[in-house]
């Protein structure tokens, strides 16, 4: 089957900590973080944007991608629910920043947080049906969270691109399922600058059903049991969630841990478990088997089965790991910079 | 080519000048250069100015301008080479004299200023440099010549008092001239404690925005001397230019547009830097009036600084520089700015430079040198008592 | 007054993708690119990229900033040589504008350079940030 011929993930630099939400808003900082296992999140200044992070993380993937010609690419897929603008794809941008115009395929995905693997999904069926040679697919993602509301301690921003091919591959995917029904548990009507939530009718019957089934689904398809998986990445809406339906599941927190990037990272929606699996692919060896499941409110899941080849070795250090790019050089903000880059704040125009 | 003189000047207004329109200006300035010098007509006009359209949507200037001047038919032209404008007005106005074209023709500078938000301000004079490479990407005019600051101190060991003493002369300088925007003493330590506008450089290190126009006749030898009013004769006129982004300059601490002009201006005039006992150069911030000196070659490389700390630049100093009050304390309305620097050179040689700000001495030659956004175009000009 | 919708298409190629022209004669490199190198009249080129990497060379706080850039006042603004030799001018985002210095390594970003009120379109281009890695 195709996979992952290279990958790539981009974060903004700045953070903004629990602490400082909590203290605007009066609310009880220990008890959030506690509850959401979320320590700080990551926050995109006001000239970087789904685009740009797009730009950055798919220019990491064509490093890593022993020498993919971007003119070769045959689709550009890119998953957001903060697509810059509403009527244009964010990927007639990001193709022509990376040279892969004109003849090329775009469509810009969106469905919550599984827009990112939808563009995964779509962009290795074209390659495993022979129909391309590469298809890029990118999880972007500089969500919005409504002032005081409970998701604007964790929606952040991130990227990450992979280019899917059929051969020299980095990680095969051997198996994929999509699942998904109709669940009104978060979503966004057209011109609102936030997104509206079902509080806590977002967990058991969404997403841990939604991820459930696509997870039991894709185990009984390939035959396969969770100790046979070296990791496993879920969506990381919080800290919370991900632990807990991997261990509801049989997963360890070993398994999980290199790409449970949440506590420290926020929720980058699009971006969240495809950056998890690029946090993955980093730590991982030949032979390993990864299981991935996103969820998407509305509500969906996408789930993968990839096994790690031996060209990880030489690929891995070919651009920044996700890692340096979650733990290092980090700028924090106040509230009130947070603010002003988020647009949350009223101007004179 | 023929002798060509200086005979009459005229300056409106300079300041917030509310009450005045950019014709209304440049008529004030155009009436008292026309009734100083005793001519009773023009053969032709140059309009120098910058940004008129960005402003105030107006261009067209040359027909505005004759037709509001009184002079039906006046052949007439508008000039524009961004801060240079008005020099280049007073060059064009040299050459259709000396090229034997005219007699009589009068260069003039106007800007209008006010009548747009300091933001559409700012945008305007930032059309000055490289659009796409330089204002495109968050270019400014403090910040140019704030980048080319910080590569001369860094090349050089200038210091930033050397760039307030600037600032001090030349409103110490200002205070004296009746038609300064701000004509007031500040001292070093007020410059240094004025806010930050971009990095080394304080607001009082920046020329400010200014409403005002200015115009000279300039004629014959022979027509000069008949009218019977003080005149001086203009030496030498040379212009250069060099590339428009500062990132592809040769050497980012110097004008090399001003080297050329100079040496063309010099070469014309018989002349060297030796023989020129003061000049008006183009302050629109302090680090600017410093490199200007350097490359008119006053100064070697890196060693105006201590000549201006010394007090060599000052009033009663071996080469007065800008004792007008210079674009600092003047004011800069931007199309104006060349043409008021030869009328202060027309006044020094004249002896009526006015409330003491008359230098020492009877200085026989004076120099301009007027700039185009961060050096890409120069026009110099020598000039000599009659 | 600003249209920047055909003006940034048009410069699309310099501020996407820094494509460049390198003269024939005199091996020198100029971005945007041109028609005829100043040095040597010369007008035979091919299309180079700029390196992503450089040094500070000279650099300013730019406090009193331009509408556009309100809210990322103050920024840092430079001139960096890129390892090729190439000049670029552009912002230095993602640090404190205390931190820039001459000599400092720097690294090209693709990043949202401005925006077009609330209904305009959006101007990609480059900016550095400090190379860290």
């Amino acid at each position: 089957m195709a996979g992952i011929v290279g990958y790539g993930a981009h974060l903004p630099r700045h953070r903004i900590k629990v602490e400082e939400i909590a203290k605007v808003w009066g609310a009880d900082a220990p008890s959030y973080k506690k509850g959401l296992m979320l320590r700080e999140k990551s926050v995109p200044p006001p000239d970087m944007d789904t685009i740009t992070l797009a730009v950055e993380a798919a220019k990491n993937a064509l490093k890593r991608s022993g020498g993919v010609n971007p003119v070769d690419i045959g689709a550009i897929y890119i998953g957001s629910e903060s697509h810059p603008y509403a009527v244009k794809p964010s990927g007639t941008t990001v193709a022509e920043a990376i040279g892969a115009t004109p003849d090329i395929h775009c469509a810009d995905f969106e469905f919550a947080c599984k827009a990112g693997s939808e563009a995964m999904f779509v962009a290795m069926s074209h390659v495993d049906s022979g129909y391309m040679k590469y298809a890029l697919a990118i999880a972007a993602d500089t969500s919005q969270g409504a002032p005081s509301d409970a998701l604007e301690f964790s929606a952040a921003a991130g990227a990450s691109a992979f280019i899917m091919g059929k051969d020299n591959l980095i990680a095969e995917c051997l198996f994929t399922h999509s699942y998904m029904t109709d669940m009104p548990d978060f979503w966004r009507r057209e011109h609102q600058f936030y997104p509206q939530h079902g509080g806590r009718f977002t967990g058991e019957e969404a997403y841990f059903a939604t991820t459930k089934g696509a997870s039991n689904a894709i185990l009984k398809k390939s035959g396969m049991k969770p100790s046979d998986f070296a990791y496993a990445v879920f969506h990381q809406p919080n800290g919370k969630f991900p632990q807990r339906v991997s261990r509801e599941l049989g997963f360890t927190q070993e398994q999980i841990d290199p790409g449970w990037l949440a506590p420290r990272l926020g929720n980058t929606y699009s971006g969240a478990s495809p950056i998890g699996l690029t946090a993955t692919l980093d730590v991982a060896k030949p032979g390993d088997l990864i299981f991935m499941c996103s969820y998407g409110s509305g509500a969906g899941s996408d789930s993968f089965i990839w096994k790690v080849t031996e060209r990880i070795d030489e690929a891995r250090d070919l651009a920044v790991k996700t890692h340096k790019l979650l733990d290092e050089n980090l700028i924090y903000v106040d509230y009130g910079t947070y603010a002003k880059f988020r647009h949350k704040i009223k101007m004179n125009d | 080519m023929r002798n060509v003189c200086v005979v009459g000047v005229g300056m409106s207004k300079w300041g917030e000048v509310w009450r005045k329109s950019l014709r209304g200006l440049f008529v004030d300035a155009a009436m008292e250069a026309i009734k100083n010098s005793g001519v009773d007509r023009l053969d032709s006009l140059y309009v120098g100015c910058m940004a008129s359209g960005p402003f105030v949507s107006q261009e067209h200037l040359g027909a505005l301008m004759a037709d509001y001047l009184g002079i039906p038919g006046l052949p007439a032209m508008r000039v524009e080479s961004a801060c240079a404008s008005g020099g280049m007005a007073f060059r064009a106005a040299f050459i259709e004299v000396a090229g034997g074209i005219s007699d009589i023709v009068m260069a003039s500078g106007v800007e209008k200023m006010t009548d747009c938000s300091g933001d559409d301000a700012t945008a305007g004079l930032a059309m000055a440099a490289d659009q796409e490479y330089e204002v495109f990407n968050g270019a400014t005019f403090p910040g140019l010549y704030a980048l080319m600051a910080t590569a001369h101190m860094a090349k050089y060991g200038t210091t930033r008092e050397m760039l307030s003493t600037i600032a001090v002369k030349n409103h110490k300088n200002g205070a004296k001239n009746p038609v300064a925007q701000y004509p007031f003493e500040i001292t070093v330590e007020g410059v240094e404690k004025s806010v930050m506008v971009a990095d080394p450089l304080h607001i009082l290190d920046c020329s400010p925005i200014t409403d005002g126009a200015a115009a000279v006749i300039v004629t014959t030898e022979e027509i000069a001397k008949k009218l019977g009013k003080p005149y001086i004769k203009v030496l030498g006129s040379g212009v250069g230019t060099d590339s428009m982004q500062l990132a592809q300059r040769a050497d980012m601490t110097t004008i090399k547009a001003s080297t050329i002009a100079a040496e063309r201006a010099f070469k014309m005039a018989g002349k060297t830097i030796k023989d020129v006992r003061f000049a008006e150069v183009h302050d629109c911030f302090t680090i600017a009036e410093l490199m200007v000196l350097e490359s008119i070659g006053l100064y070697e490389k890196g060693k105006a600084g201590p000549a201006i700390l010394a007090g060599e630049t000052a009033l009663d100093g071996k080469f007065p520089v800008n004792t007008s009050g210079g674009l600092k304390s003047k004011g800069h309305p931007v199309g104006a700015t060349g043409v008021a620097q030869v009328i202060e050179v027309y006044k020094q040689l004249t002896g009526q430079a006015e409330n003491g700000r008359q230098m020492p001495g009877s200085p026989k030659i004076g120099m301009t040198q007027n700039m185009g956004g961060s050096g890409a175009s120069s026009v110099v000009h020598i000039m000599e008592v009659a | 007054m600003t249209m920047f919708s055909s003006r940034n298409w048009r410069e699309y190629p310099q501020r996407y993708r820094l494509e460049a022209s390198k003269f024939k004669k005199s091996g020198k490199t100029y971005f945007p690119p041109r028609a005829v190198d100043p040095e040597t009249g010369d007008t035979e080129q091919e299309k180079v990229i700029l390196p992503d990497t450089g040094k500070v060379i000279t650099y300013t706080v730019i406090r009193t900033a331009p509408s556009q850039w309100t809210d990322i006042a103050p920024y840092a603004l430079v001139i960096a040589e890129l390892t090729d030799g190439t000049r670029l001018m552009a912002q230095v985002v993602d640090c404190d504008v205390n931190e820039v210095k001459i000599g400092m390594e720097v690294r090209i970003e693709f990043r949202r350079v401005q925006t077009e009120s609330h209904h305009g379109v959006l101007s990609y281009g480059y900016k550095f940030v400090p190379k860290w890695y």
